[in-house]
């Protein structure tokens, strides 16, 4: 069994997408969780359908979404107060030795992150890359494991099948009452996915079919 | 936000000239662009607290989409695709222009004191 969890994205609702199956499991048996989010995600361009944000209100807004998505998740919340879409021009070592410092004090037993240079938007590659990074930079014999969560479409073909595969189907609800406490950016990022006209209204059936496993590499240092 | 009401933009930038401002210009079609449709390009560009000084300014467009222009003494500020407007905190103008689905595409903001950063 794990003995401490700490998930490390960019932004508020990564988690949610991308692991809130596989956090609630480690909840349910008892592993704390930590959740590094990287920034507030306030160069989002979702506004809410229909628009209820701005440029200025996006930050204030998301933030009580992510700590309202941390609450269903049960998970621990440090804010690490980078700006959205930034992380890729700040100094990478930098950043490395911020969470290094963050990670050391929690002393987890797993990290989970984004797989650099497969996680499609260049704030998921520069933080997953900080993350593998700061790990690297501590004594062997005190690392973490690693898992590196790759979202491109060739990350198969690249990468090889991942060796983490978490079915989350049959907790599915929990996953989508994370997903849907992101209310500003949720029904945006699901109706993205599909681009053909007169899409299906099932918001849940459509993350269900995307969402459904989720997957991760184990980092090799 | 609200639809762009052309008169009242009009009358609140030259509420702006010959002053120092700090300007917010935006414009992006998402990270995912290419992601999503192997056609599209990610298209994206940001200036966030330029301090400019501009002697004329004018919204221009009918009915929906409107263009907004801003002379300064050797340069030009524009942004095209605005839909809606706010008055952010009593004195910041927010103007954006937002697709079918509410995701902003463009976005120029001006105000005499910085936004925050």
């Amino acid at each position: 069994m794990e003995k401490h969890v700490v998930v490390i994205y960019p932004h508020p609702d990564d988690e949610s997408f991308g692991a809130a199956g596989t956090i609630a499991k480690f909840r349910e048996q008892g592993v704390p969780v930590t959740y590094l989010c990287g920034s507030l995600g306030e160069m989002g361009r979702n506004m809410g359908n229909p628009t209820f944000a701005n440029r200025e209100t996006l930050p204030e807004i998301r933030k009580k979404e992510l700590i309202e998505a941390c609450k269903i998740l049960d998970m621990e919340l440090v804010m690490l107060g980078y700006r959205d879409k930034t992380l890729e021009y700040e100094d990478r070592n930098e950043v490395a030795v911020h969470l290094k410092g963050i990670i050391e004090e929690i002393e987890p037993s797993l990290v989970i992150t984004h797989y650099p240079e497969h996680g499609v938007h260049p704030d998921h590659n520069a933080l997953g890359a900080a993350a593998v990074e700061a790990v690297r930079l501590m004594e062997p014999e005190k690392r973490p494991t690693v898992w590196a969560q790759a979202i491109t479409n060739t990350h198969i073909e690249e990468l090889g099948n991942p060796e983490v595969i978490n079915d989350v189907r049959d907790n599915f609800d929990k996953k989508m009452d994370a997903i849907l406490c992101h209310q500003s950016q949720a029904n945006g990022v699901i109706r993205s996915w599909n681009q053909s006209e007169g899409l299906d209204n099932d918001l849940k059936e459509e993350a269900k079919k995307r969402l459904g496993y989720e997957s991760f590499y184990i980092w090799k240092y | 936000m609200k639809p762009i009401e052309l008169d009242k933009v009009q009358e609140k930038l030259e509420s702006f000239i010959d002053k120092d401002v700090y300007v917010h210009l935006e414009t992006t079609n998402g990270a995912y662009a290419s992601h999503v449709n192997a056609k599209a390009y990610n298209v994206g560009v940001y200036i966030r607290n330029a301090k400019v000084r501009f002697n004329q300014a004018k919204i221009v467009g009918e009915g929906k989409s409107y263009r907004a222009g801003l002379k300064m003494e050797i340069g030009w500020i524009y942004a095209e695709g605005l839909t809606d407007w706010e008055i952010f905190e009593g004195e910041k103008l927010l103007m954006a222009g937002h697709d079918r689905e509410g995701r902003l595409m463009v976005a120029l903001q001006i105000s005499e004191t910085p936004f925050n950063y």
